[in-house]
Order: C-alpha cells, then structure tokens, then sequence
C-alpha cells in the first residue's frame, strides 16, 4: 500500500467505516510508515478534541416548555385517525383496487425488471458478505490457469476466467457463490485497496448491454453476454466499475 | 382527545432529540437565539408532516428537518454568508498539508472558532459525525449527500482544521 491511497482511507478507518479488507490494510500501513502514522495520531487527537462535551451545546431548559406549548396550538396536516370517518371508505375501496390492479400490471408486464431487483439485491449481499473475514476467496490465486479448472465440477459451466493486471484489475481469486437459486462464480478482482466481486451463471435472457445500478452505497454493473448473466459489485466509483466491465467484456 | 394522542405520540418520539437538534442548529447558526428560533420553526414543520412519519429513527428524521429548515432560514436571513463563505472555500482547498507536524496540545477556543469559519456544508459533517456520532450512512441521508461527497467533505473539513492548528503552532501565536 502507498501513502497516496491513504488519504480518504485514514478518516474512514478512524471512524471505524472501512470494510475489512481495506481495515487491515492500513493497520498493516501505519505500522510501516511514520508520516502515516503521524497523521493518524493527528487525526485522532483531533476527533477526540472535537468529540469534547464543551462543543456540545444542550438546548435550554425553556425551550423544552416553549415548544409543547406552540405544539398544543398546532394541527398536524394530515391526521391519520381523521381517515376513518365513514365517507372515505368508498373512496379507500376504490383506490386500493386501483392500486392493487397497477401493480398486478406491472409484475406481468414487466418480470424482467422485478427480478433484476432481486438479483442486484442478492449479489450485494453476496459481496458484503465475502467481505467478512475468511469468505472472500476458496481459491486464492492470480493465475487465470488455476482459478478456471478449480470450478470444473463444482459449477455446471465453465465460466470464462481472465486476468485483468494488464488494465488495472488484477484477478485475486474465485470463489462458489448462491444467487437467484443456483450455485454461480464469483471471481474476485482487485482494484487498487478496493475489491470488485464479478458474478457470472448461466442465463436464458438476449445478450444485454450494461445496467448501471446503485444499491446500499455499492454500485452494481450487470449485462448478458453469450448465454452468461455478469454481475460486477464494488465499492469503487461507478468509473472505474466501468471500465472493469468494459475490460472483461474485451 | 385525538389531538392529545397525537401530540403525546410526537413529543415521545421527537422531544428526546431535541439537544441534537438545537446542537446541529447551535452550529450551523453560530447564534443561540437564532439556533432556537430554527429548532422551533423544524419542530412545527415536523409535526405538520407527522402524518408522513413511517417510523424508522426518529433522530434522523428530526436532524434532517432541522438541517433543511437552517439553510432556508441561512438563504433567507444570511445569503451573503453562504456565498462567501463558498468563494473563500475554494481559494483555501489546494494549500493544505495537515500531515507533517504533530499537535501537541489542542486549544479548544482556537478550534471551536476554527470549526465556526469551515464553511456550512463541512462544518454539519464534522458536527454530525464527530458531535452527534453519526455514521457516514446515516449522515448520507440526512444532508441528501452521496456517500462519496460525505467522506471526501469530512476529510477536507479535518484537513482544513489540522492546517489551521498547525499554523497556529508554527506561528507560535498562543
């Protein structure tokens, strides 16, 4: 790890909000570098100071009284028990149909759509979950060589297996995964200190260009190539997420 | 007697978040009478939009209010002091170099008048994270931020308070 991949990192380790992964990485820096270590010390010092009950301003006491009395001369907009007087329950009835009806519709009309929610929701949390430690990888390697014949006979396909140092995404390893109720690859990539997830299994859907999706904070690239659904999942911008995809599909 | 349920159901969930919010108020004004004019105002503004309240954490929810109601009352009481506090923003960034020197004995004025002078929309994340112990998450939502922008606006916001700490060494101004 270099110092210059440290800046943004070091707050967010002081604040605890660094993934695992990159967590022990910059343990592992700060016991190397000293101007590194400097800074965290600062920074430390620095939120512990902010952090004092000085800064904290309580509000005062009458403030409290002042505001229950203007509340008690106030009406909320919407009262929810004001709904139940008789007169709009017709009313209810009929929007509830329409309601019900509209999204009959849009399941039926639009499948597809629904179940790439479920798909990008699940390979989310296939990724936050390899994050933990010791799920990232079941074959540590940067040998497209060995990663490929690993799945022989753990998966029913071959999924194509590159390595990716040359454009920036060194290929770190694989892993076997379960999304959308099947057994699917999941071969891990590096991108600088942030890992990228590369999802494949076999689908029946047309070939599709890349859907560009953002979910829990993560960004999702999806796209269908020969037979095969891609699902790239990362903490990295959608950038270089993208040009992940573009070097995969090349 | 519906009213009263209403308004007891309110205060329960909203009154204990009061500190954070004349807190976040407190910092984004730098005046206390202000502060409490801005909470009040949020407060009425929340229990107007009572109805729409799904549950979830009320404390966000109430912080977001108030974060709102600020720059309103800012745009409308103080526009001079957003605008030129975002010029001078930009001249500062590229001057900074907070990691070389250790501080040794924080001033709390000095920082707290330092804190004061970041301008508003760094000053709340520090606040929302160093005071209010948010995380970077939760404040995402309540600014309406990418979580992108609140790191980077964080470690700006640090970077700019260590300069001027280390400044203030260097100068041997005490």
């Amino acid at each position: 790890m270099k110092c210059d991949d440290s800046g943004e990192l070091l707050d967010s380790y002081v604040d605890g909000e660094l993934d695992l992964v990159n967590h022990l990485q910059i343990e592992q820096h700060l016991k190397e570098c000293a101007d590194c270590a400097q800074a965290h010390n600062n920074l430390v010092a620095l939120r512990s100071a902010i952090a004092d009950d000085s800064f904290y301003y309580q509000a005062p006491g009458d403030l409290r009284a002042r505001l229950r009395t203007s509340l008690k001369a106030t009406e909320p907009e919407s009262r929810p028990a004001s709904i139940w007087k008789w007169k709009w329950i017709p009313v209810l009835a009929v929007a509830s149909l329409l309601v019900a009806v509209m999204l009959a519709a849009l399941t039926l009309v639009r499948p597809s759509q629904t179940n790439e929610d479920l798909v990008a929701k699940e390979v989310v949390s296939a990724h936050i979950r390899s994050m933990m430690p010791g799920h990232l990888m079941d074959v540590p390697s940067t040998d497209q060589h060995t990663v490929k014949p690993w799945f022989d006979g753990k998966l029913d396909f071959a999924p194509p297996v590159t390595d990716l140092s040359a454009q920036g995404f060194p290929l770190t390893g694989g892993r076997l995964d379960y999304v959308d109720g099947r057994p699917v690859a999941a071969l891990v990539y590096g991108r600088r200190l942030h890992v990228i997830n590369l999802f494949i299994f076999p689908t029946q859907e047309r070939d599709a260009q890349n859907r560009v999706l953002d979910r829990q904070g993560y960004n999702v690239i999806h796209w269908n190539k020969a037979g095969m659904s891609f699902w790239a999942v990362s903490d990295v911008n959608v950038g270089d997420l993208q040009e992940f995809s573009t070097a995969v599909q090349h | 007697m519906l009213n009263e349920n209403i308004n007891a159901k309110f205060e329960d969930a909203f009154l204990p978040h009061l500190n954070a919010a004349y807190n976040l108020a407190r910092w984004l004004t730098r005046d206390s009478a202000d502060a409490e004019d801005v909470v009040q105002e949020a407060y009425m503004r929340a229990f107007k939009f009572f109805g729409s309240y799904r549950g979830g954490d009320s404390r966000a929810w109430v912080l977001k209010i108030v974060r709102n109601t600020c720059y309103s009352w800012l745009q409308k009481n103080r526009p001079l002091e957003i605008v030129s506090e975002f010029d001078e923003e930009l001249h500062v960034v590229e001057t900074e170099n907070p990691e070389t020197m250790f501080i040794h004995d924080i001033d709390k004025q000095r920082l707290r008048g330092f804190l004061e002078q970041l301008p508003a929309e760094f000053r709340e994340i520090v606040i929302l994270r160093d005071l209010e112990g948010l995380s970077y998450k939760e404040i995402a939502g309540i600014a309406d931020l990418p979580l992108g922008t609140v790191m980077s606006r964080l470690a700006r916001a640090r970077g700019k308070l260590q300069a001027a700490l280390n400044a203030l060494e260097s100068g041997g101004a005490k």
